[in-house]
């Protein structure tokens, strides 16, 4: 392999630096109207009136909107796939406000000043309810979070608002309650997983305007383009043929941007006014009015003998979507559906549970989605039934794990909101990640608590993890290879990079099959005009789905120009083949260059003049699991209960990496995300429902400072079903570090914390309690 | 008001509003590589240099900036060059919307420490915040370009 498993430079990567306009805001018309939206200061009201009057006439407000104002479509913001697998009931603008930040009315002006003034004159009178803003109490709660009567599933999910519930899962595999039954040991344990924040440096931004064939374009920062045009059509009710979606540069994304934030309200602003506009969030808005991380209690069983084998697992989860429900089933699914096929030999196994309506902010797509919050609650399990039968936490993972050549159950029946696709793993290198990484972290030396001095002591723990690689029978990602008259090809893909390289990996991917140097694969993504179908960039899906696309096209672009060379040089096609540079025949007597054939055979005057275009597409059918093992020291300080991470190793099987530079720095900055939930960020509100931290003072992400030594390793690792080998790696890394580092905290000083983040004060009121004081 | 203002070492007459931040007058100006991240100065994403030292644009009032001189990455892209090929060479440009101004505070810590270690680059540096590299990369980059600079 010449062009992938190689670290090229990341394409875009020089242009960046160098500050070249690139995002959303930088590609804005200069005289766009800005869009600002007055936003509910209740968690939950209705508006009993509302009266604009005052603002509208306001100088230099464009115009306004009220819910009165906007087409009454119910649909879901969530940004998946047709039909979607979450609750429709999301209006433009509804009487119903349902979180601090949900939107009241939207207003556009000439300036940002005139819209903020402008709004202070919107007197809205509320009828303020009663909130719920403890999940535990959702269901069943006086309060009912959507009394209205449009909102509707595509397909059953037990979808019951009148009770506050979004949606409820249950599957089995065996009778569990009788192997717990039979079980020698049994773990029972409640967790706590918190709502988390995506934090892209990039704030969500839109910009709208209309195009000389009166089409309206939106340029914003997604990670779904091509759903987005879907989902504005239904919102707006306008035919989609009249919508072009553009993606710029996206300055990360995380899950955060699958889901459409401003793009609407640039829509609305603009088709009324003609005008471009464009809405830019807050920081203040993208914590409080776009989503997090489902928040979740995680009950757990694990049934095993004495000898460490597994005989059951039992877990239910109760998840909080928020005050609407984008992601509500399928992040709940996926808690289960990529934690529990890790230990697939057990006799029974049980998921299942609720995900209820509150009064948040409403929780979404994130990286992870669901498998971090699961990880931890069965990681951590894993860890205590370690400690309960003196097993080394290593050895009892390989005495119970998924091996290559394997299955589990679960894969065909947890799917994305459905049914899953079977699938033998073909792929697994979970024992070598788990061998590798005890070497390099030195397990064995550290596996038991180690005094520093008097009040210091470190301890390490561990947790393995797996992800998936797209979204099996679902979702499609298609490239289109144009060769142009100097032998070099456009790429064109649906695919949508927000930071990841994933245009680069994917020239990459393009370049090795044509045996082509990178440079001459030129990559124009995600532009719903011009570009392929793809489903976007989520549930780690590009580098397997997208790229077997590109693998695709190329190949049949490869088979063209052998077909045309055969034509030109007058051999047969079978006789004929094209090593990157010549087309020619087998025995290399006759040829013509690449260069030559475009420029005079297909192009110029040529006999042959011809365009040659070559496109394809790939649905997965499995979706190649990767795999990684995480072991974490840290040093706790008995007497504050404050810590530091000092080490994180991971070693992980993503298959082949594309760029493996790429592919590090992926896994790296998952960890410190990773880092950051277990023991940082906290997304938390008052008794009202306000959210307390929604800037980034009160809410802490990890800063350089904090990044503990990191040492990651891939293993050697080939997915047959993925393009050169590779699988996903774009989620993996997040997973490990809450159920880690809380075994290493449990390893330094003999206490659990089972509610996220793991602080400096829970561990200290935990060593004082477990000390009797 | 009008202020003098020497963006990257062009001298220009600014209109701006008294209470206007430098960040949205540079933006105005055509210096989109400083980026609008956070509103509180805490993310660093709007970093720009004023006489040679970095400060945070989103929080400094253009108007105290009359009669300064200011520098981005559009107006070195030369010495942008330079650290940039070690920050892509470590694949530390991911999103890239966070560099401009992690590149400016890297030139601003060049002229106020020699030799630092890499504990006293990540502190220097630490109020420029990245979500998407675990910084890992970053100071693999930017080690590098220093000890190759010597």
């Amino acid at each position: 392999m010449k062009q992938v498993n190689k670290s090229i430079p990341k394409i875009d990567g020089m242009g960046l630096a160098k500050g070249k306009p690139a995002f959303t805001d930088d590609l804005t018309d200069s005289n766009a109207i800005i869009v600002k939206i007055l936003r509910s200061p209740h968690a939950f009201a209705r508006i009993k009136n509302i009266n604009v009057q005052k603002a509208v006439k306001y100088p230099g407000v464009e115009c306004v909107f009220t819910y009165k104002d906007v087409p009454r479509n119910v649909f879901t913001r969530a940004g998946q796939g047709f039909p979607e697998p979450s609750p429709k009931d999301k209006f433009i603008l509804d009487e119903y406000v349902r979180y601090v930040g949900d939107e009241v009315a939207i207003i556009a002006a000439a300036t940002e000043e005139t819209a903020e003034q402008a709004m202070k004159l919107i007197d809205v009178e509320y009828e303020v309810f009663e909130p719920v803003l403890d999940f535990e109490k959702a269901e069943n709660n006086k309060s009912i979070i959507h009394p209205e009567k449009e909102p509707y599933t595509m397909f059953p999910m037990g979808f019951d608002p009148k009770k506050n519930i979004a949606c409820i899962y249950d599957m089995h595999v065996g009778d569990v309650d009788e192997v717990l039954k039979n079980s020698e040991v049994i773990i029972d344990k409640i967790y706590y997983t918190q709502a988390q924040a995506h934090v892209a440096i990039e704030p969500h931004s839109s910009t709208a305007y209309i195009d000389p064939y009166e089409r309206l374009n939106i340029i914003t920062s997604t990670q779904t383009p091509v759903h987005l045009r879907r989902i504005i059509g239904e919102a707006l009710g306008m035919p989609i043929n009249k919508i072009r979606v553009v993606k710029p540069r996206v300055g990360g994304g995380f899950g955060g941007k699958q889901q459409i934030h401003g793009e609407l309200f640039c829509a609305l602003v603009t088709l009324k006014t003609g005008r471009p506009s464009k809405c830019i969030y807050s920081r203040k808005e993208v914590f409080e009015s776009s989503f997090s991380r489902h928040a979740m209690r995680l009950n757990i069983k694990i049934g095993a003998e004495k000898n460490g084998k597994l005989k059951a697992i039992d877990l239910r989860i109760l998840s909080d979507t928020g005050a609407y429900g984008e992601h509500a089933l399928t992040v709940f699914m996926i808690a289960g559906s990529k934690t529990l096929p890790l230990y697939n030999k057990v006799d029974a196994v049980r998921f299942g549970g609720t995900v209820v309506y509150t009064n948040h902010t409403p929780a979404g797509a994130y990286r992870g989605y669901g498998a971090i919050q699961g990880n931890f609650a069965l990681e951590s399990a894993m860890d205590e039934l370690a400690d309960k039968l003196n097993i080394d936490p290593i050895e009892l993972r390989k005495m119970n794990m998924i091996k290559e050549g394997e299955t589990s159950e679960i894969f065909k029946i947890m799917g994305e909101g459905g049914e899953g696709t079977a699938q033998i793993i073909e792929s697994c290198k979970l024992d070598y990640c788990l061998n590798r990484g005890s070497e390099m972290f030195k397990w064995n030396n550290k596996y038991h608590k180690k005094q520093i001095n008097n009040d210091k002591v470190r301890g390490v723990g561990m947790a393995i993890a797996m992800q998936g690689s797209g979204i099996p029978n679902m979702d499609m990602g298609a490239a289109l290879l144009k060769l142009n008259d100097d032998g070099f090809f456009n790429l064109l893909i649906g695919a949508t990079d927000i930071g990841t390289g994933s245009d680069t990996i994917l020239a990459q991917i393009a370049a090795e099959t044509l045996n082509v140097p990178v440079d001459d694969i030129i990559v124009y993504a995600s532009d719903s005009d011009l570009t392929p179908f793809d489903c976007g960039a989520y549930a780690s899906s590009t580098t397997f789905v997208s790229g077997n696309g590109v693998k695709k096209a190329a190949e049949k672009m490869k088979n063209l120009l052998i077909s045309e060379g055969a034509k030109h040089l007058q051999i047969d096609i079978e006789d004929t083949i094209f090593d990157g540079k010549l087309i020619k025949s087998k025995d290399g007597k006759k040829s013509i260059s690449l260069k030559e054939i475009s420029k005079g055979w297909l192009y110029y005057y040529g006999q042959g003049q011809k365009q040659i275009i070559a496109a394809d597409s790939y649905v997965g059918k499995k979706s190649p699991p990767p795999y990684m093992a995480g072991f974490v020291e840290v040093e706790v300080d008995t007497k504050t209960g404050h810590f530091n991470i000092i080490d994180y190793t991971a070693v992980v099987d993503c298959g082949t990496t594309i760029n493996p530079k790429l592919a590090l720095g992926q896994m790296e900055g998952g960890l410190l995300q990773g880092i950051g939930m277990a023991v940082y960020e906290d997304v938390k509100y008052n008794k009202f429902g306000q959210m307390l931290t929604n800037n980034l003072m009160n809410y802490k992400i990890p800063t350089r400072e904090d990044v503990p030594n990191i040492n990651v390793e891939f293993a050697d690792s080939y997915e047959p079903s993925g393009p050169y080998g590779a699988k996903s790696v774009g989620e993996i890394g997040i997973d490990t570090p809450p159920a880690a580092i809380s075994n290493a905290i449990f390893n330094a000083v003999g206490v659990r914390i089972t509610d996220l983040p793991i602080t400096p004060e829970k561990v200290l009121m935990a060593i004082k309690k477990k000390e009797g004081k | 008001m009008k202020i003098n203002l020497k963006i990257n070492n062009q001298d220009k007459i600014v209109e701006i509003k008294p209470h206007e931040m430098l960040l949205e007058v540079l933006r105005k100006t055509g210096c989109l590589s400083v980026k609008h991240g956070c509103d509180t100065g805490s993310c660093g994403a709007c970093t720009v240099l004023l006489d040679g030292k970095p400060v945070l644009s989103c929080s400094y009032l253009a108007a105290k900036a009359d009669g300064h001189s200011i520098t981005t990455v559009e107006g070195i892209q030369d010495k942008v060059d330079q650290i940039g090929k070690y920050l892509v060479d470590e694949g530390s440009v991911q999103c890239g919307f966070c560099v401009p101004g992690l590149v400016l505070t890297v030139i601003g810590m060049e002229k106020e420490l020699s030799n630092p270690s890499e504990q006293e680059v990540n502190h220097y540096l630490s109020g420029n915040l990245c979500r998407c590299t675990g910084y890992v990369s970053h100071i693999r980059a930017i080690m590098k370009y220093l000890e190759d600079k010597k």
